[in-house]
């Protein structure tokens, strides 16, 4: 354990970016507190089945299995012996001024920190359809959840739609595992994708990787769709409607449809931490501010997907260089960060391509119909934004306070950048960023008042 | 291999694990060990809740704790999430608000 005259460093997120800023504080001596959300180290992109599952690392991971062992083993082994402290199934509700609140299934408990590294990455970024909220809709991370974690396609036939990596790369998984998948409806366009190539190719096997996977698709996969809506019954989706990119109508049937553009940065914690942020117009979000090494303010570092969208190996990377910038502002020895200052620089042009091949659909959302349910926790409409955003005004913390988009239980995580689009185009903005930054607020996570009563 | 009639999810693998019994709006139902509360409920059943604040079903939408569309109610009271709470043996699920809440 740590002595008491020790620095105390506190990680939050034990995915790639978290292990890897543990590892690297070990090495220097410090033993940092872990707090993770899962049972087991590795994140969503590593997340682990629990005891009893016995798929191997190659069929849960795919290409990625030897990156995905060396990381759960790297982290059980520091665990294992002493050299960090783990604190699983926890989440981080709220911290200020080097305390933080960390709520379990035995309650919450305190923890102070002096030095504070958020490893917190990212979740699907969703744009609202008309029809999103009935059963049968996830994201496309939950359906690779399901898949990887627990063993379970999310329906009998699934369509797949959206944009970006996790779209062709789940419908292989799907389509591997014996999953019936029914089509993969990508909202980008085969021009915007061939003009990206060059950012691409300067991580040629993935690039590669990503064309066969798009070729085993074969007539599953439409580019350059537009999406209408989802129909459904009581019990849940019936089908997708969509047209080509002939303009020709088109409806799936199917019982399940994962939804997903890409990934939205988790900043919740950043926020509460005193970060500032700037929106980035590549991957059409707010984004922390940090310098390359992640240091974002005062004792805090930054890492990962919460910070910049470089995916699991980025992750790592940002996760050596956070813990690096920690240990150097302690006065401490730490690695030498030249090799991955380099690594992150090709790993943000490629990023910078992949967010430009498969954009955020802001012409879909800003066209949608008034009566589409816009924010799945409290069904406030398109109309209902439109009309407040007309009479509060086009900010987007005037919206949420006057019409609740983004109050709902999931804090705006899956509303506000639709939102905001149509904030923007009431207002007569050009771009979504003009309307402003919703302010996180703790719990930033839903906690139960027995949990924050019985404090330890 | 299927989930049972009337379940939304489709087991396609680790189908070898022990079975693990629970109540399901008082239906004694079974699912597997490892299995989430989700999973368990939805192997069994199309949906998991009632939308507050619409008309219709809810089946969960994130699976990572983050939209919190899963939190269902137990018979003794405390509601979870089911994405993330592993079933345990026994567990009295409900999939309807209790009715002796105010």
């Amino acid at each position: 354990m740590t002595a008491p005259t020790e620095p105390r460093v506190v990680i939050v997120g034990a995915g790639p970016a978290g292990i890897r800023a543990a590892e690297t504080l070990a090495a220097a001596g410090l033993c940092p507190t872990v707090i993770d959300e899962g049972a087991r180290a590795g994140g969503q992109i590593y997340r682990r089945p629990p005891d009893g599952f016995t798929r191997p690392p190659a069929t849960l991971y795919g290409s990625q299995a030897g990156k995905a062992v060396a990381l759960h083993a790297a982290f059980d082994g520091l665990v294992a012996a002493g050299r960090i402290v783990q604190l699983p199934r926890h989440s981080v509700v709220a911290l200020a001024d080097g305390t933080l609140h960390a709520v379990g299934d035995g309650g919450s408990r305190r923890i102070g920190y002096d030095r504070l590294i958020l490893a917190t990455g990212a979740t699907d970024r969703l744009a609202p359809l008309p029809g999103w909220q009935a059963p049968g809709v996830y994201s496309l991370g939950a359906m690779q959840i399901a898949l990887k974690a627990q063993g379970v396609a999310m329906g009998r036939r699934i369509v797949l739609a959206g944009s970006g990596p996790l779209l062709t790369l789940l419908a292989t998984q799907l389509l591997k595992a014996g999953a019936q998948i029914a089509a993969v409806l990508d909202t980008a366009g085969m021009r915007g994708q061939i003009a990206a190539f060059p950012d691409l190719a300067v991580r040629p096997s993935f690039a590669l990787q990503g064309l066969a996977m798009r070729a085993r698709l074969g007539r599953l996969y439409h580019a350059g769709i537009g999406l209408e809506g989802i129909e459904a019954t009581e019990t849940g989706v019936t089908a997708v409607r969509w047209t080509d990119a002939g303009g020709r109508s088109r409806r799936t049937a199917c019982d399940a449809v994962g939804l997903g553009w890409h990934l939205k940065a988790e900043t919740q914690l950043a926020d509460l931490a005193g970060c500032r942020f700037d929106y980035d117009e590549t991957w059409a979000q707010w984004l922390p501010r940090a310098d390359l090494m992640g240091r974002a303010g005062e004792g805090v570092y930054l890492a990962g997907d919460g910070l910049r969208l470089l995916g699991a190996d980025g992750a790592e990377v940002a996760g050596r260089l956070a813990a690096a910038a920690c240990l150097s502002d302690l006065g401490l020895p730490g690695p030498d960060v030249a090799a991955d200052l380099k690594r992150l620089g090709r790993l943000e042009r490629f990023a910078r391509g992949i967010a430009r091949a498969f954009p955020w659909p802001a012409d879909q959302v800003r066209a949608l119909p008034d009566d589409t349910v816009l924010c799945r926790c409290e069904g406030i409409t398109a109309g209902a934004v439109r009309e407040t955003a007309s009479y509060g005004g086009a900010e987007a913390n005037r919206v949420k306070s006057l019409g609740r988009a983004g109050m709902g239980r999931c804090q705006g995580r899956y509303c506000q950048l639709a939102a905001a689009d149509l904030i923007a185009a009431t207002g007569g903005l050009a771009h979504a960023g003009e309307v402003g930054r919703l302010r996180a607020q703790a719990p930033v996570r839903p906690a139960p008042i027995r949990a924050l009563l019985e404090e330890e | 291999m299927s989930g049972t009639a009337g379940g939304r999810l489709v087991r396609l693998a680790e189908t070898g694990r022990e079975p693990v019994r629970f109540l399901l709006d008082g239906v004694e139902q079974t699912a597997l060990v490892g299995d989430t509360v989700l999973t368990a409920i939805l192997t069994n059943a199309p949906a998991l809740r009632q939308a507050e604040f619409g008309p219709e079903r809810r089946a969960g939408f994130c699976l990572m704790g983050a939209c919190q569309d899963c939190w269902i109610w137990q018979e003794q009271g405390p509601r979870l999430r089911a994405c993330s709470t592993p079933l345990a043996d026994g567990m009295r699920l409900l999939t309807r608000t209790r009715e002796d809440w105010p």
